[in-house]
């Protein structure tokens, strides 16, 4: 399996966006890279089955190297291990849903997809790279992407919230860039490369000072409290892929370079911050929680409940047990596939009623039962409901985390369970008051979902179902990654 | 005289062609526009030739002295000044003068290739006047404006001002050590307070070439004033020349006292990165913009000039070549914007995208660039810049340097959303492009695309040091 290939498809699906005619073109040229991609996630995950079936223990698997910047010891490092291939499946799922919704966009339609592609770009490029210079270089081809589609295709106050979100995922990156520039020093190998630094013991001192850097940096994009205020802004004035994009596979970049990057490679570090990364990562989830109850905007209970939602993988990252890593990286498949799929549905009913106010409809079910349907299943599936994969991943988020025996952590641990309650009722009330009682007047001519849209929402909930049915699947591929981490965290 | 042929070539090159056109202007003259052909054809030999031919070694007892990485330095001006030729030719065109302006242009860049082959501080000082003199005459050439004049006025008294400041270190260092020859400088120094003063005399002339702050007064005026050739001159050329040498300076001569001038290099670039940021928030003219965010990239250089290695040489001349592209191209875009509309204010540019996308991806490329950001040449430039800085192990100035990076994205992405995102019922019309301008413009937009990711040519650089 050549691991390239996840660049060069989406580097050729986005020149093809740019060279075809008309609008109807582009949208086809998107769909087949996003289908190909979707294929050649597959082939991934089966070429890696097959590869460990073998017995090939490697940590890193299909690995390449080319040499690049040779004088700075840079070089275009990949590989994958089971902790990427989850997060590739959960990219291929989103981006080509994301593809899907957005077929009735006629604003600048090449523009669109042309954006949407280069962010599903770096994110690939992101979770194979194996080199912290070319993982970076990717973490901030990201950004510029979202900034375009929120401020051209949003809706709000769109400006303001792509400033906000530009500059201050931006400003995260910053933090990252420091801290691994801090790293680089300080080996004696001057290297970026993943597993050579993994090899490496870098000194206490210089890990005091970087782990905070790189573990704030990434968590900056993965809505670590306090610096979650441009989650809201972004999320809810993005246009609907551009809202799936962000929340289902931008927030993942962060949770995974605060995993595999900031844990994996100075693990004293993370030791001895983690009582800070619980503390914080508790106030996001309950925090979150309760901001949503006061949502009336439907994209803004979702993006706060996101906030929410990724304060579990930041849990599962501070509590440093395989288990709770483990469910970190299965909360991040689990949400990033939820909440794209939320954001799909609230795109669609948004197109027909023209509102997101809650207050603003009711009795939908009536007119649309497939989009409320979806709405039920999604909102099912964030409030935890075993058989879905919101219950799955935080379940073993919880399991993993109670495995510490003090108190702190168990506060902590009850702390977090307790906001599912609060989850519970935002959601409930919410779906509830849009789904049900009579209908609003002027709703009646609206029609059901489209042959996209309910292809995009079906391959989502396929995912979801997946997990939440059969998660050990997902799990064995996960945990090994995991492992790996704890044994450089136990020596 | 074979040695004097090689040696020399560069500078034999750009005076053959000066001569060229004193001749073809005092014959017959050509049109305008078969004129304008005509330079941009002899600029491009010009450009090619620096690649053939050359040879290291010195001339003069020590004056002149010329590398290979000199002579890639001599290229990247040329390759400037080659795109300027292509980017401005609206004005050219109208442009009574041309010839003369070329005249002007070329013996600006003779001093500066004087400039980086000096190897005696007497050299230097008639370089650097050769360099400037010309360069406020060019900044006089709107001559219909007012406002040009005065920049021509500002930018004389203050370059003369250097000048005196620069004589007076010069006279301190020969009376402390009693040579003025860059090679028997280094053995003499040992850090005297009297030899300290020289260096921070030295320093400020630098400083005001460059723009450094609190020398940096001079430039948002005269940039403003000027017509945009000569502003893309002043911020590229100028820069990318008293950059080289002012490194080469601290690198070879300076080097016994690299402590003293470590601090001063390091405080200076946070200064010059803090407030050639915070000024370009609130520009509303696009020159005066660029004006201040060239003191905030200038900030960067001297954040690579402080790490005082191989890398840093390296990194300042790649971020250079890099800076050539991506700064005339945002110039090359609003003068395409200015000679036709006569806009040159950002609000200006509200809805560009709806009537000019070519020009409008161009400047986002730019400006990209500029902001450092991927897969543009910028963030390569950049990060070398903070890799090379971070090698003598200084986090704080790291850390300002980085968060300096999201400062000037604001501003930058104030441009780009002015370009994209705000709605412009009355957008500028349709812009026709002169064909050599267009030619500059994708020839920069190649340069800010291919340097990043062709990761040999930072080897290339690297092999010369």
């Amino acid at each position: 399996m050549n691991l390239s290939l996840l660049i060069l498809l989406p580097l050729l699906t986005a020149v093809a966006v740019l060279l075809v005619r008309n609008a109807k073109q582009v949208k086809v040229a998107a769909l087949a890279g996003a289908t190909a991609q979707f294929v050649l996630a597959f082939v991934l995950l089966f070429a890696y089955y097959k590869e460990r079936a073998t017995g090939n223990a490697a940590q890193m698997l299909f690995e390449q190297r080319y040499n690049w910047f040779p004088s700075w010891h840079i070089s275009f490092h990949l590989g994958v291990d089971g902790i990427s291939v989850a997060m590739i499946l959960l990219t291929a799922f989103v981006v080509i849903a994301g593809v899907l919704v957005s077929w009735n966009v006629t604003k600048m339609t090449k523009e669109f997809y042309f954006l949407l592609i280069l962010l599903s770009l770096g994110a690939y490029g992101f979770f194979i790279s194996l080199d912290l210079f070319i993982l970076f270089f990717f973490l901030e081809i990201a950004v510029i992407p979202k900034y375009l589609l929120i401020g051209i295709w949003g809706s709000g106050k769109k400006e303001y919230a792509a400033n906000k979100l530009a500059l201050m995922l931006m400003g995260g990156s910053a933090l990252v860039l420091v801290g691994l520039l801090g790293v680089y020093f300080s080996n004696s190998a001057q290297s970026f490369d993943l597993l050579q630094l993994s090899q490496l013991n870098i000194p206490i001192q210089t890990q005091m000072i970087c782990f905070p850097l790189l573990f704030v940096g990434f968590g900056v994009f993965t809505a670590l409290f306090p610096l979650h205020t441009w989650v809201p802004d972004g999320h809810s004035s993005a246009p609907t892929a551009g809202s799936m994009f962000l929340a289902g596979i931008s927030m993942k970049l962060g949770g995974y370079g605060c995993l595999r990057v900031a844990t994996y490679i100075m693990p004293e570090g993370a030791k001895e911050y983690a009582t800070i990364i619980i503390v914080l990562s508790v106030i996001a989830i309950l925090y979150g929680a309760f901001a949503t109850m006061m949502q009336k905007d439907l994209k803004y209970i979702n993006a706060y409940s996101s906030v929410s939602h990724c304060g579990f993988v930041l849990l599962g990252i501070g509590m440093l047990t395989k288990t709770s890593m483990t469910g970190a990286v299965m909360q991040m498949v689990s949400h990033g596939l939820m909440t794209a799929l939320f954001f799909a549905v609230i795109g669609m009913i948004y197109e027909r009623t023209h509102t997101r106010q809650v207050s603003e409809m009711s009795g939908l079910l009536k007119r649309m039962p497939f989009i409320i349907t979806v709405l039920f299943i999604v909102g099912l599936c964030s409030l935890g409901l075993p058989g879905l994969s919101g219950f799955v991943a935080e379940m073993t988020v919880f399991m993993g985390s109670w495995q510490h025996p003090d108190a702190f952590r168990r506060v902590a641990t009850i702390l977090a369970c307790l906001s599912i309650v609060v989850t519970a009722v935002y959601i409930l009330r919410a779906v509830t008051k849009t789904a049900m009682g009579p209908l609003t007047a002027g709703f009646e001519e609206l029609k059901d979902a489209t042959w996209n849209e309910k292809l995009a929402a079906l391959i989502l909930i396929a995912g979801i179902i997946a997990i939440g049915v059969a998660p050990f699947w997902l799990n064995d591929l996960v945990s090994p990654g995991a492992e790996v981490i704890m044994q450089k965290l136990s020596r | 005289m074979n040695d004097f042929l090689t040696l020399m070539k560069p500078e034999l090159v750009i005076t053959g062609i000066i001569f060229l056109l004193l001749f073809i202007k005092l014959g017959k003259g050509l049109k305008n526009e078969t004129m304008l052909l005509v330079i941009q054809v002899l600029l491009l030999l010009n450009f090619l030739a620096g690649f053939f031919f050359n040879a290291e070694g010195t001339l003069f007892d020590g004056m002149y002295l010329t590398t290979n990485m000199i002579v890639l330095q001599k290229n990247i001006l040329s390759l400037g000044v080659y795109l300027i030729s292509l980017l401005f030719a609206d004005w050219f065109k109208k442009s009574e003068h041309m010839p003369e302006f070329f005249m002007l242009m070329l013996s600006a860049l003779l001093g500066m290739f004087f400039l980086i082959s000096s190897g005696n501080l007497l050299m230097f000082f008639l370089a650097l006047e050769l360099s400037t003199i010309p360069v406020a005459a060019m900044a006089n050439f709107d001559l219909d404006k007012k406002r040009s004049s005065e920049a021509a006025m500002k930018m004389i008294l203050s370059s003369a001002f250097s000048s005196g400041i620069l004589l007076f270190g010069i006279s301190l260092i020969y009376g402390a050590t009693g040579t003025i020859s860059f090679a028997e400088l280094p053995q003499q120094l040992n850090g005297s307070p009297l030899q300290i003063l020289a260096l921070i005399f030295l320093f400020s002339a630098f400083a005001f070439k460059l723009s450094i702050v609190p020398f940096h007064l001079w430039t948002a005026d005269v940039y403003e004033g000027s017509p945009m050739a000569v502003t893309s001159f002043l911020s590229v050329i100028s820069k990318g020349a008293v950059a080289f040498i002012f490194m080469a300076t601290l690198y070879k001569v300076f080097q016994p006292m690299h402590a003293i001038w470590y601090n001063l290099v390091m405080i200076l670039s946070i200064a010059t990165m803090i407030i050639g940021n915070l000024f370009a928030l609130r520009q509303q003219n696009i020159k005066r913009f660029l004006a201040f965010s060239s003191i905030a990239q200038v900030g960067f250089i001297l954040l690579g000039i402080s790490s005082n290695s191989i890398q840093g040489t390296t990194s300042v001349v790649y971020f250079i070549l890099i800076y050539v592209f991506s700064n005339l191209a945002a110039f090359g875009v609003a003068a395409a914007i200015a000679a036709k509309a006569g806009r040159e204010n950002i609000d200006d540019y509200k809805g560009l995208y709806q009537t000019n996308p070519f020009l409008s991806w161009v400047l986002a490329l730019a400006l990209f660039s500029l902001a450092g950001i991927p897969p543009t040449a910028g963030f390569f430039g950049k990060l070398f810049l903070l890799t090379a800085g971070a090698s003598k192990g200084s986090y704080l100035f790291i850390i300002i340097a980085a968060l300096n990076m999201i400062i000037s994205l604001y501003y930058y992405l104030r441009v780009i959303r002015s370009v994209f995102m705000d709605k412009n019922d009355e957008p500028l019309d349709k812009i026709k492009i002169e064909p050599s301008a267009k030619l500059g413009l994708m020839i920069c937009a190649a340069g800010i695309v291919l340097v990043g990711l062709l990761s040999w040519i930072y080897d290339y650089i690297q092999n010369l040091v």
